[in-house]
């Protein structure tokens, strides 16, 4: 019984991890059709953020949860400004030049913090089921991820933005010939998809190790559940990253972390066979 | 006639560095021009598959690594280096095959293909880094993790496995070879099926109500990249040696930036885009305080933002421009 309930908390938080770290790409995937190929590295500008200004003397959770995603959101507001407006459309394009802002992104941090593992521990402690013990920061996570997805969803469907941005989404054109500037909501959008990454970045510091080539550890299983997840962004995500979770979780359990990440990949594939339009191109078409 | 002058004259450039360079390179810079030149091949390889077929794809580095891979693994297990080319190219070939009938015949569209070949690289590049240890072995060639295989044997001549060439031999083969890739993508230009797939490039649902199937085009073309990706990782392996960076999402994103540099499109820039900024890089290696990520980033960025169509291309318009010609170029050079 301990045990199902062990491995049942590690699937939990091995899908809110995937969930956290895949939101930010599935918002500006998913509102603007831009594939954000540095999203990893705006996870290490997070990381990055909360552990220096923790160093300076601030507040952990301040650092994390304040400090993180407003100096990526403002990195991405920069970045939307000088490269992604100038590519809208060219989706193949805008994948690449992120990548080179990925690559660039990696150098200039490893030039200036050194190719070195930073960290700080997971606060909270850890609390026992049955005859396990479990890090309580891991339970954190998972409400985390929670809270994100459901704020997200709350923003989008109930507030006047949600509603401009969602319109903006669907047509573009016609939204703008309503008096919206499409150009603003796209600012605002990937400025507020960069802030969840940094975020991310932060809340995940403390399991992964911060280093300067860190996000690459992430980009392709964030890329892989935002694609396996398709055209509804948010239930897309929350249903490919529980699904691709618990198959990394358990392949992880039965065999090694690394073979369990290779499961996973190998589910995804398979799965773009069956479904090339993604889970929600079949599945839950309506939703948000 | 245009057609064979591009030949000769790649013939003659090649042959003459074949003759010339291992007369006043030392014997360092010899093999790594060698490297240059595998690496020439790979973006060859990617100028074909993207270029002309019109498939963005991210794992090119994952043909290459396959075929280094089965270079090493195969000349360990036979002693002799000769049938191992064969299986370098036949390897990455069957994997290509295997993975562009997943893509091609379940009408996987361009963004989710990018998904599936990223990570089918990624799966390579983190299995072959947890092959550590005497329980992974295939035949007497130990995959050896993280490390790679230090002892990749280089070419020997035929039925003659005492006796390993030289590196100025291993450079005219690597030359040599890059030569008849170039030759082979001219003639399959040229050749119908070549001619068929650049049709499926601009259109593709125009190509199949022409009665075209062009998902088996696209195999077609994917199978060939992969085989000569194959080829290129064994010229590779045989200057250094194998090991899982040959993997790695920076060797995918380097064949990217190659062919986007060069410019879509062509043969000839992907070529030489891959060979100078290669020299570039190992360059900017040199610099104090200066991380050549972030030099390579800013490229593709500036390739992106500036010269979407490669260097070479604008440059050949600009020149017809300033000539008066007036049209741009088409899928020349």
């Amino acid at each position: 019984m301990d045990l199902v309930f062990a491995i049942g908390f590690q699937v939990m938080s091995g899908v809110a991890t995937l969930l956290i770290t895949s939101l930010g790409l599935a918002i500006i995937f998913g509102m603007m059709r831009v594939i954000n190929l540095a999203h990893g590295e705006f996870l290490m500008l997070g990381a990055y953020a909360a552990i220096l200004s923790a160093r300076e003397g601030l507040n952990i959770w301040i650092s994390m949860l304040v400090v993180a995603p407003l100096v990526v959101g403002g990195i991405g507001f920069v970045v939307e400004r000088f490269i992604i407006r100038r590519l809208y459309g060219r989706m193949i394009d805008t994948m690449l030049a992120t990548w080179g802002l990925s690559l660039a992104l990696i150098g200039a941090v490893t030039m200036v913090f050194g190719n070195t593992v930073a960290g700080f521990s997971a606060p909270l402690g850890s609390f026992a089921i049955g005859g396990f013990t479990a890090s309580a920061y891991a339970l954190f996570l998972i409400f985390a991820a929670v809270v994100l997805l459901g704020g997200t969803w709350a923003i989008l469907r109930f507030t006047a933005f949600g509603l401009l941005a969602r319109g903006t989404m669907q047509n573009a054109e016609m939204a703008s010939a309503l008096g919206v500037s499409p150009d603003r909501v796209y600012a605002a959008t990937f400025a507020a998809g960069s802030a969840v990454s940094g975020l991310a970045g932060a809340l995940i510091a403390p399991f992964s190790g911060v280093v300067p080539t860190m996000g690459a550890a992430f980009i392709a299983k964030s890329f892989i559940t935002v694609i396996t997840g398709g055209a509804a962004m948010l239930a897309g995500t929350f249903s490919a990253s529980s699904l691709l979770g618990t198959v990394s979780t358990l392949g992880t359990f039965a065999t090694t972390p690394v073979f369990g990440e290779v499961m996973m990949l190998a589910v995804a594939i398979v799965l773009l066979r069956l479904l090339p339009q993604g889970i929600t191109g079949r599945f839950f078409r309506r939703a948000l | 006639m245009k057609f064979l002058i591009e030949i000769a004259g790649a013939s003659v450039v090649v042959i003459a560095a074949i003759l010339v360079l291992p007369r006043f390179l030392e014997l360092f810079a010899l093999i790594n021009a060698t490297v240059y030149i595998s690496m020439a091949v790979l973006a060859l390889s990617l100028a074909l598959v993207w270029g002309f077929g019109g498939i963005l794809c991210f794992g090119q580095a994952a043909f290459f690594g396959l075929g280094g891979y089965s270079y090493a693994v195969a000349a360990i297990n036979f002693g002799d280096t000769t049938y191992a080319i064969p299986v370098a190219i036949a390897v990455p070939a069957l994997m290509a095959a295997a993975l562009g009938y997943v893509m091609f015949y379940g009408r996987i569209s361009d963004v989710y293909m990018g998904a599936i070949t990223l990570t089918l690289t990624l799966i390579l590049f983190n299995f072959v880094n947890s092959t550590a240890g005497d329980q992974w072995r295939i035949g007497a060639a130990p995959l050896g993790g993280f490390n790679g295989i230090p002892s990749t044997p280089p070419l020997n001549l035929p039925g003659d496995p005492g006796n390993p060439l030289p590196p100025e031999s291993i450079f005219a083969i690597a030359a040599i070879s890059l030569l008849l890739c170039y030759i082979l993508a001219k003639f399959i230009l040229r050749a119908r099926f070549g001619r068929v797939i650049v049709a499926i490039r601009e259109n593709e649902r125009r190509a199949e109500l022409l009665g075209y199937d062009a998902r088996a085009y696209k195999l077609g073309i994917f199978v060939i990249g992969g085989a000569m990706a194959g080829l290129s990782g064994m010229l590779f392996a045989n200057c250094v040696f194998v090991s899982p960076t040959m993997f790695s999402l920076f060797y995918s994103g380097q064949i990217i930036i190659w062919v986007m540099v060069g410019g879509l499109g062509t043969l000839v820039g992907p070529v030489i885009g891959a060979i100078l900024l290669n020299f570039f890089t190992t360059w900017a290696g040199t610099l104090p305080d200066i991380n050549p990520s972030l030099i390579l980033g800013a490229i593709l960025m500036l390739a992106v933002l500036v010269v979407p169509r490669g260097v070479l291309p604008s440059l050949t318009t600009l020149l017809g421009r300033l000539r008066g010609a007036g049209d741009a170029p088409g899928d020349a050079a």
